[in-house]
């Protein structure tokens, strides 16, 4: 038989017990005892793999079964059933560790022992003043303490949701027996057995107890408060790694988290899957003892399980898909990058668009909503993630092929050419102005040059005029109205020519603040001779072009 | 209303192997119709054997191929044979409906036909059985895998299919972004279409492009019964398989072996039997498509390489199941 080692466990399991029995076996091989506690709705049938593994090491024995329900007292009473025995058989116990069948040991015994040994004197258990605590999930922190919980949260949550309304509204506060501050911690610990028997043979424990077996969750709080009252040293972290989701359910370990296990030189980690056989095989297998003491370091573990656990509840920003579907507004961006859409410009400046890419860092499309045809760059038929240039595809659902583009696209900024003339859909419209993601550069009026240099030809010219104008114009009010969250820059024309450098300038400073310090020239002009008799002609026919601003009728060409 | 319906075409369904027996409390039961699939089902029945799937209950809709009587040898299939109308059993729900409240009522399980192939987050390292496991600590009733549709890189029936191959050795191609989804008010479940078909088959009808949204993984009960195909589901809280707060849950994609070379006979087969959805509609359009053998291939196309690959491109994610 194994010399007695100084750490003892208690272990609550209530399924997966050739896997417990597999744990306890190491443990005792190592030296240690085991008081083992199975749930008593178990078939005794279900024992064997326990009652084999005690047969071979007299060091592990089963405590007196009580019927454990989650959350309730039951679970308090059991442990401290089994930890009484414990205590009794193993008189030389230094410290005792509460720990449950699926929690599995990721260092050599003898790492944890030696651990210990150098730290003989402290208690291992989270404890945090209630008053501070984050993570509790329903709300409830304080109120565990000062509520009554007679209904199983698990079984009867609607009688115990309806329980504590009514003890908010007649403000019931339960009276908590002096000396004790309330405390939250995990469930699992790890405490010298001078503490544990001190909170065992307090003599004020059946007052405590009276007061605990109506607190809510009292394995979270019941030796997690009392320790503070006896512990000589205590150290407020588990031994035992867990990581909770959102709804309080601990995360599962499964084969492809070894390493990540491994390297974390944890002690012990909950909750394992019981089917994770290279987890059980690696880490219960005779893994040399290191023999400088090495620290536990859960922090990448916890950094993994939090990243989870933002992508559960935050998501993807700019992501739409099969489980991700926010309601509109529900999500803070629309798109998943910033992105620079350009009115007018094209249409004032000759080769905007490969001025444009040669200049910024910046994939310049042209009219992605040309009636007719996706207008890419290139002239590209489709786009990355396979996006068609058929204006029937896009026009299905135009929202979404924007935020696709995008999406797909990240990691490379998107520019695109958009103006009254486009295949515009309200919706698309809208969540261009509420993009915070979306740069928006309009220079009003600037649709009205192709048709004055017949670069677009139309039997009703004054009539098209008149449609693009109308449509500019909804398309300003929506831009300029509160909901707007986009950045957004207007100018008319007549503003727009008086220094278009600059106002080029500003737009591509944001895009590549790189260029902010030498703004590069802008491309040329487009002729404009002639445009102002244009206007006049068409302000003569009864249609004046507002839009435009006070561009100057006369022929004079306006100053560069 | 539709499990009466489903009780009514289950007259129409003869027991060619009883295999139900051997179903153990909390096995993964898979349920499938099908029809001339005879290559495609010996790696069909190992996949999800290598995923944990405890037996598959079939449904053999006349077969001339020697379908049925390989899949009555298995010994983890039980088989039903008709020769009915699938288009009136709506498309095998009906059937497959009644066999899965006989059998699959306390299971997890998976509706596939015999080209769609499920992955999900971690299929690589962990067994169905952890999943259904995780879904049902999470208080989770069924798991959505959309239907993402593989083609080949050239003719499609460049390419011959061997038996037992993996259909993505050669369809190893997709879309990977150019998804469009709405949501169904009636039923509550996303309507998702875009991907290859509709790209290539129906750019100037993009309404009619299939629908892609599936839940194929249920952890069933007697009251609950699939409306069509595996797109829509009764009680409608089981379509709820997506966050709506901006968060993601956990979903698989169903990878579709559809485009191999043995399509181009199918379409031609059932543009004549008029039994498909839509009265073969689909197949009309591909059949268009498919007589000049298209390339379904773009400059744009995405190599698979494994689960991993669709979840960063956002096809599919793993929620907190980390």
């Amino acid at each position: 038989m194994t010399e007695l080692a100084p750490l003892g466990f208690v272990m609550l399991c209530h399924t997966a017990l050739d896997r417990a029995a597999q744990v306890a076996r190491f443990w005792a091989e190592a030296g240690c005892p085991v008081m083992i506690h199975v749930d008593r709705t178990v078939p005794d049938a279900a024992l064997e793999p326990l009652r084999a593994a005690m047969a071979e090491h007299p060091h592990l024995r089963l405590a007196p079964r009580r019927r454990c329900e989650w959350g309730t007292w039951s679970l308090i009473d059991a442990t401290q059933t089994a930890a009484q025995r414990l205590l009794a058989e193993f008189p030389d116990l230094r410290h005792v560790c509460l720990i449950s069948g699926s929690c599995l040991p990721l260092r050599p015994a003898a790492e944890m022992l030696a651990w210990l040994d150098a730290r003989p004197d402290t208690d291992f258990i989270e404890s945090v003043a209630v008053g501070d605590v984050t993570w509790t999930a329903g709300g409830l922190s304080d109120e565990r303490f000062t509520l009554w919980f007679p209904f199983a949260w698990k079984r009867r949550r609607w009688l115990f949701d309806r329980f504590v309304d009514l003890q908010r509204a007649l403000g019931i506060a339960r009276e908590i027996p002096r000396p004790v501050r309330p405390h939250l911690g995990t469930q699992w610990w790890c405490l010298t057995a001078t503490t544990l028997r001190a909170i065992l043979t307090d003599p004020k424990r059946r007052r405590y107890e009276r007061y605990f077996r109506q607190v809510w969750i009292p394995d979270e709080s019941y030796f997690q408060t009392l320790a503070r009252l006896h512990a000589r040293r205590l150290e407020s972290r588990p031994l035992t790694l867990v990581k909770f989701d959102r709804n309080g359910r601990p995360h599962v370990f499964y084969d492809d988290h070894l390493e990540l296990l491994r390297r974390s030189d944890c002690f012990l980690a909950r909750k394992v899957w019981p089917r994770a056989g290279k987890l059980y095989a690696y880490f219960l297998s005779d893994q040399p003892a290191r023999g400088t003491p090495v620290e536990p370091q859960p922090e990448r573990i916890h950094r993994h399980f939090d990243r989870a656990n933002l992508q559960r509840a935050t998501g993807r920003a700019g992501l739409y898909m099969q489980s991700r579907f926010p309601a509109n507004d529900a999500a803070r961006a629309v798109t998943a990058a910033p992105y620079s859409v350009f009115s007018g410009f094209a249409e004032v400046f000759d080769g905007f668009e490969r001025w444009l890419s040669d200049t910024a860092a910046l994939r310049v499309h042209g009219r992605l909503f040309h009636p007719d045809r996706v207008r890419f760059a290139g002239d590209a038929q489709v786009w990355t993630g396979a996006l068609s240039d058929s204006a029937a595809l896009r026009d299905y659902n135009p929202r979404m092929f924007l935020s696709n583009l995008i999406w797909s696209t990240r990691g490379e900024r998107q520019g695109f050419q958009y103006g009254p003339g486009c295949a515009q859909h309200p919706d698309l419209n809208h969540m261009l102005a509420r993009d915070p993601n979306a740069q928006i550069s309009v220079i009003t009026g600037a649709w009205a040059l192709p048709l004055f240099r017949g670069d677009y030809t139309t039997d009703d010219l004054r009539g098209h005029l008149a449609w693009l104008q109308k449509r500019e114009a909804a398309f300003l009010d929506l831009l300029r109205s509160e909901q707007t969250r986009a950045r957004v820059r207007i100018w008319t024309l007549a503003e727009f020519l008086e220094d278009p450098d600059a106002h080029l300038a500003a737009i591509l400073a944001e895009i590549a603040p790189a260029l902010a310090a030498t703004p590069p020239a802008a491309p040329p002009l487009r002729p404009l001779g002639g445009f102002g008799a244009f206007l006049a002609r068409m302000r003569d026919d009864g249609l004046p072009l507002v839009l435009l601003g006070d561009y100057p009728i006369s022929e004079r060409r306006p100053a560069p | 209303m539709r499990l009466a319906r489903a009780l009514r075409r289950s007259l129409e369904l003869t027991r060619r192997a009883d295999r139900t027996r051997a179903i153990r409390p909390g096995m993964i039961l898979a349920f499938t119709t099908l029809r001339n699939e005879r290559p495609r089902l010996p790696y069909f029945l190992n996949y999800y054997r290598r995923l944990g799937v405890g037996q598959f209950l079939m449904v053999d809709n006349g077969s001339t191929d020697g379908s049925a009587e390989w899949l009555a040898e298995q010994p983890d299939v039980s088989l039903w044979t008709t020769t009915a109308s699938y288009r009136r059993s709506r498309y095998g729900v009906d059937w497959l409906n009644h066999l899965q409240w006989r059998y699959g009522a306390g299971h997890w399980t998976l509706v596939v036909d015999v080209d769609e192939f499920l992955v999900y987050p971690f299929c690589d390292t962990r067994p169905l059985e952890a999943l259904t496991g995780w879904l049902d600590d999470s208080g989770r009733r069924s798991f959505g895998a959309m239907l993402l549709d593989m083609y080949p890189k050239g003719p499609i029936d460049a390419q011959r299919y061997r038996e037992g191959q993996d259909p993505f050795e050669i369809a190893r191609w997709f879309d990977a972004g150019n998804y469009t989804l709405s949501r169904n008010p009636r039923y509550r479940n996303l309507w998702i279409q875009g991907g290859v078909r509709a790209r290539a088959f129906f750019a100037d009808a993009p309404g009619r492009a299939p629908a892609l949204n599936k839940t194929p993984l249920v952890r069933w009960t007697r009251s609950h019964a699939y409306v069509s195909s595996t797109h829509t589901l009764l009680p409608r809280g089981l379509n709820l398989v997506y966050d709506r707060a901006g968060g993601e849950l956990a979903s698989g994609v169903l990878l579709h072996a559809k485009f191999l070379d043995m399509i181009t006979d199918k379409a031609a087969e059932e543009r004549q039997r008029r039994e498909h959805y839509g009265g073969g509609r689909e197949y009309d359009a591909y059949g268009r498509g498919l007589d000049a053998s298209p390339d379904l291939w773009c400059p744009h196309s995405t190599e698979y390489i494994n689960w991993r690959q669709l979840e960063i491109l956002g096809l599919m994610s793993k929620g907190d199941w980390a």
